[in-house]
């Protein structure tokens, strides 16, 4: 019998691709013989917009890249500007921007979760309850600074304002319940046989292909390379605080499920520690919004919770930066897409592209 | 044995199955919004507005429109400027915020309202006359000062000028000796500045 390869599309309009993602697959039968990931669909050029916005009115276009971690992007940004202008932030700025970060981490994390097991067709049930638990942190984010996705928080040389009064009951009361969450979580879901098989060996990056193809965050970390910028380069107040940071051994899509839960534990664990520490003071080294930066260019990378994200920043002087670039940690993790699913199969495409985590809106920017 | 996790999620299901539900019916009931909510309707007290269209110079994406016009004569016998037109084009507004920071004289605030959607794009247009005409119930976003005395946005009563005191001028110092001495801008911890 005569049979030839057909090619797939899926995407950019289908719901497993997290946004307008598409992926040409060339299909024999059921098995993936070639990848061809296609991007762009969602290009809002905020890096040229950039360019004719102050420093000040670039962190609202920060908010909309990763808009799944708002909080993060607003950090690298604001880290990048004061290595640029010279500016330190004061301690509780710096402790309360690590709160809202590690925050943001779990936030993003558990979405991750939810929708990794959506799509390995743990229908619903999971992703609600990782969205239950979801709300609670944006609500925490509403009373910060008055909104829950695009937040706009952070400002160059601080935070806009200090935490409510009411803010620091909330959040103990988070950082209480949210093992216990976890715990449900992973009762629900870690020892599921289906799971199991479904993701335990699937899709393996080897360390050392994770590492040339300069993958970061979680998913290099499943592989066994010991990478975290929090550790390797600390900003902020990240010395301060003790953590662990988890490792997978095979670097499947199960190690990828897993550590996002790890880290979601270490998270609380610095939450906690940022609560105990945190002193009294200002918040802001200054109450400028416009900065004119001498010449020079500034690139300060974070643990994004996908990734390293950096902004790199060239200032000729003037008010607003001569070139802004982004090192979105979810472009660069989508590097080994096609070695990860060339031989298996459809549905194995599909929870291996959802183990990585990526967010079209910093894929595309 | 195979089905063991299986039955241990079964478990976490049942137990979740007698919990109370998280689901908020929306229109007939809604979540709490903080007092820090940023949002729509904004507040304007035309009565502080210079018309020095900070705001405007601040918003990200210039949507906002100031057009000033000079009122009974000269600046040094007490004559003043007329806002003619404060246009907030909400079409196309994030509700950044930043006008509201960048406000010198503690002149616009943002609302608590997040119900904008309108049938006509044109009634998306917020005017001076709509700015000057509805109830203000300012959101305490950026104003330490309605934190501080605990205003609530979602309490009835509209807010009068007046009451509402100032603090943006500390952020936002045009002559040093506005300043204290130490060059230190925030109130302290009870309120007062030094």
């Amino acid at each position: 019998m005569h049979t030839q390869p057909v090619i797939v599309n899926i995407g950019p309009h289908h719901p497993s691709t997290h946004g307008v993602f598409r992926m040409r697959l060339t299909m024999d039968g059921e098995n993936i013989l070639d990848v061809e990931p296609v991007i762009g669909y969602l290009h809002r050029g905020s890096e040229k917009l950039a360019e004719e916005r102050h420093y000040t009115q670039v962190i609202t276009l920060t908010d909309r890249m990763d808009y799944v971690a708002s909080m993060t992007n607003n950090q690298a940004y604001v880290l990048s500007c004061e290595q640029l202008t010279g500016i330190t932030a004061p301690d509780r700025g710096q402790y309360l921007r690590v709160i809202a970060a590690e925050l943001q981490r779990i936030v993003s994390h558990l979405v991750a979760t939810g929708f990794f097991l959506q799509d390995l067709g743990a229908f619903a049930t999971p992703l609600m309850y990782a969205m239950r638990e979801r709300e609670r942190v944006l609500d925490l984010f509403e009373m910060l600074c008055g909104a829950r996705i695009t937040v706009s928080y952070m400002r160059i040389g601080g935070v806009f304002q200090d935490a409510p009064a009411e803010f620091w009951p909330a959040l103990g009361k988070i950082v209480d319940e949210l093992p216990a969450f976890i715990d449900e979580l992973e009762g629900l879901i870690s020892k599921n046989e289906i799971v199991l098989s479904r993701t335990q060996g699937v899709s393996v990056i080897s360390g050392r292909d994770a590492v040339n193809a300069s993958i970061t965050g979680p998913v290099l970390r499943a592989s066994g390379v010991s990478w975290d910028l929090r550790k390797a380069a600390p900003y902020d107040v990240y010395d301060r605080v003790s953590f662990n940071v988890p490792l997978g051994d095979q670097g499947d899509n199960y190690d990828r499920y897993i550590i996002r839960i790890r880290e979601i534990r270490e998270s609380v664990k610095i939450i906690e520690q940022c609560v105990k520490q945190i002193e009294p003071g200002p918040v802001r080294a200054t109450s400028a919004m416009l900065f004119r930066p001498p010449v020079g260019e500034s690139y300060v990378p974070i643990e994004a919770p996908k990734g390293e994200l950096g902004f790199y920043l060239v200032s000729d002087g003037s008010i607003a930066p001569y070139r802004m670039h982004v090192r979105a940690p979810s472009l660069i993790n989508l590097t080994l897409l096609k070695q990860m699913l060339v031989g298996w199969k459809l549905s194995d495409a599909i929870v291996s592209f959802g183990s990585i985590d990526v967010n079209m809106g910093e894929v595309d920017r | 044995m195979y089905g063991i996790g299986i039955l241990r999620g079964l478990v976490v299901t049942a137990r979740n199955l007698v919990r109370k539900p998280v689901t908020i019916q929306y229109p007939e009931e809604s979540v709490p919004q903080a007092s820090r909510f940023r949002g729509q309707e904004f507040t304007w007290f035309v009565d502080r507005c210079t018309g020095c269209a900070s705001c405007a110079k601040f918003c990200p994406l210039g949507i906002i429109r100031i057009v000033t016009d000079p009122n009974g004569g000269n600046e040094q016998d007490g004559g003043t400027y007329r806002v003619d037109t404060f246009d907030i084009d909400q079409a196309r507004c994030m509700y950044c915020g930043l006008c509201v920071e960048a406000c010198p004289y503690d002149a616009l605030h943002m609302g608590s309202n997040f119900e904008a959607a309108q049938y006509r794009r044109q009634d998306l247009l917020i005017t001076k006359e709509d700015l000057n005409g509805r109830d203000k119930h300012p959101s305490t976003w950026f104003r330490p000062q309605l934190e501080r005395e605990k205003f609530d946005p979602f309490a009835g009563e509209s807010k009068k000028w007046e009451d509402t005191g100032r603090e943006a001028r500390f952020w936002h110092p045009q002559r040093p000796e506005m300043l204290p001495d130490d060059g230190d801008t925030r109130p302290t911890a009870d309120g007062e500045y030094k």
